[in-house]
């Protein structure tokens, strides 16, 4: 792994790892997220990882972008790939429904399979969490299997419901709070995900493992799960 | 304690009518982009120092973030004195034209109007010692997407019957020197932008366009990014492995025409950039109405560091 440092502002800079998604990568993005944050101390502002790079932006009155590249390369000479081992595992209960999940029967007949063995491929896998950003909160998790990869839809949604689980090419996420989206909804899910973000604790870090688990309106709604169709809510 | 209560119970102000968007901000919300949660804050970075500054407020503090006017109107219950900067929204005060970048007193009863846009898109009041409102991640600034900040923690604009109660009691009356306060942009007005990241992907015809003619303000422009019009300009990336999203980056998606993002861009995403433009250049740009030929103009980073840092010395 041989960084390369580019100029992205005034005042930050983008330290690109890799070029491809995998999720081997991960390993190396918290190490690195982890050796700049200590390397940086007070004089870091933010510092957003994504699949393969970190936003680095820094506080100009403290060092100039000259400054700035010795200290990254410092910090991610002998850089060690953390142990991914470590990331926490988290079971997300789904309501896969198509009255929630709009696109539960998209996705099924693209990859030739029963809404009900859609469900279980996408509930049969440990997906890795690369990044959060978009919302408070949101992780984009993957990869999903090839055969459920379904492209984003032509026009986004206006309102996209809190917890809607949903698909986007190789990529799957939960949406944290209502928002505008473009992803295939299948279904949705209780787990409060934006007000973990708001506390500035978010559920899911990245590295992290997620798990979907199919459960039935009843026990969705006995959690306390919204029920309301998407149609009502756009 | 009833000592307190009395005196927070003696200064507030009332909202008589919603104007179209006017919001609680300060500097933004730094060091959670890694959360998902954008930065947030006044767009015009610059009007809203100098309004904390006329009343001798810590720069940061909390103010009011008007934009357009439209008739959002206040009325006073205490005597106090805000300031006001930034666009000209034909501010009045019971019928009284208010002077630009000035601070002034209000007494019980008055009425503070803002009309129409004169010069510029956002006005900033400030208030004394900052608007009281609670701290979400560090920060007051409303992210209405996001649902964060404002007077009720909801991210959402002022509304009528909402009260306005502040920390400070008797401001400083500064003035600002002939000459010194914000300006607001007039067509032709170039915007240094410190080139970057996916610089390279763009054909040379691209970059000779993306320099060397004005770009047109769209009307597609709020808090999250502002569109830019002109000939398309083309690269050999239509797409990127999605990565952090810099203040002011300019971004082309597949269409050619660049987007600017701003205050409340969305922290990460995947088209390909110019560069950035400078904090600056997004305070200017955030003041553009829709029509309002601008000009990028390529700067070093150093060059930008240098003139940002000469900015803020206005105010030590």
């Amino acid at each position: 792994m041989k960084p390369i440092i580019e100029t992205a502002a005034m005042d930050a800079l983008m330290v690109r790892l890799f070029d491809t998604i995998d999720e081997t990568n991960m390993a190396w993005v918290i190490a690195a997220d982890q050796a700049l944050r200590s390397a940086f101390g007070p004089a870091l502002i933010d510092l957003v990882p994504s699949y393969t790079t970190l936003l680095l932006h820094y506080d100009c009155q403290q060092m100039n972008h000259a400054k700035a590249f010795t200290l990254i390369n410092q910090a991610l000479s002998g850089l060690k790939p953390v142990d991914t081992q470590a990331g926490e595992l988290h079971d997300i209960p789904v309501w896969y429904d198509e009255s929630v999940g709009p696109e539960l029967p998209l996705v099924a007949k693209r990859a030739g399979l029963s809404v009900k063995e859609l469900i279980e491929q996408h509930c049969n896998h440990d997906y890795c969490v690369f990044a959060l950003g978009f919302a408070p909160g949101y992780g984009f998790m993957g990869l999903v299997d090839e055969s459920l990869a379904t492209p984003r839809l032509k026009t986004p949604r206006r309102k996209v419901a809190a917890g809607s689980v949903g698909i986007a090419d190789r990529q799957t996420a939960i949406y944290p709070l209502l928002s505008p989206g473009g992803w295939n909804i299948l279904g949705r899910t209780n787990v409060p995900l934006f007000e973990h973000a708001k506390r500035g604790e978010p559920l899911f870090r990245p590295g992290d493992k997620v798990r979907f688990r199919a459960i039935s309106r009843s026990e969705f709604a006995a959690d306390g799960g919204d029920t309301t169709p998407m149609e009502e809510r756009s | 304690m009833s000592q307190v209560a009395t005196h927070q119970r003696q200064k507030g102000m009332m909202v008589k009518q919603a104007g179209p968007l006017a919001l609680i901000q300060d500097a933004g919300r730094f060091g959670v982009g890694h959360l998902g949660v954008t930065q947030g804050g006044a767009a015009d970075w610059i009007s809203f120092r100098w309004a904390n500054w006329l009343l001798g407020n810590a720069l940061n503090s909390a103010a009011l973030e008007i934009v357009m006017g439209g008739g959002l109107s206040f009325e006073t219950e205490s005597e106090v004195r805000l300031a006001l900067t930034g666009a000209d929204l034909d501010a009045q005060l019971d019928g009284k034209p208010l002077a630009p970048n000035t601070s002034f007193k209000l007494l019980p009863g008055q009425r503070l109007v803002f009309r129409q846009p004169r010069q510029g898109l956002r006005a900033y009041l400030a208030f004394p010692g900052g608007l009281n409102a609670p701290e979400v991640l560090g920060s007051r600034a409303c992210t209405a997407r996001e649902q964060l900040g404002g007077l009720h923690e909801d991210g959402k604009p002022l509304k009528v019957g909402d009260r306005l109660t502040w920390k400070g009691a008797a401001p400083a009356a500064r003035r600002i020197a002939e000459g010194q306060g914000p300006q607001m942009p007039a067509s032709g007005y170039r915007l240094p932008i410190v080139l970057g990241s996916q610089i390279a992907s763009f054909s040379g015809r691209a970059l000779f366009q993306a320099f060397n003619q004005p770009w047109t303000v769209d009307n597609r422009a709020d808090r999250m990014g502002i569109r830019l019009t002109g000939p398309a300009l083309n690269g050999s990336l239509t797409g990127i492995i999605s990565e952090g999203i810099p203040f002011g980056a300019v971004q082309v998606p597949p269409d050619g025409q660049p987007i600017v993002l701003m205050n409340d861009r969305q922290t990460i995403g995947g088209y390909p950039r110019l560069g950035a433009l400078t904090p600056m250049a997004c305070a200017t740009l955030s003041q553009c109405l829709p029509g309002t030929k601008v000009w990028l103009t390529p700067i070093s980073a150093s060059q930008a560091q240098d003139d940002y840092r000469n900015q803020l010395t206005v105010w030590d």
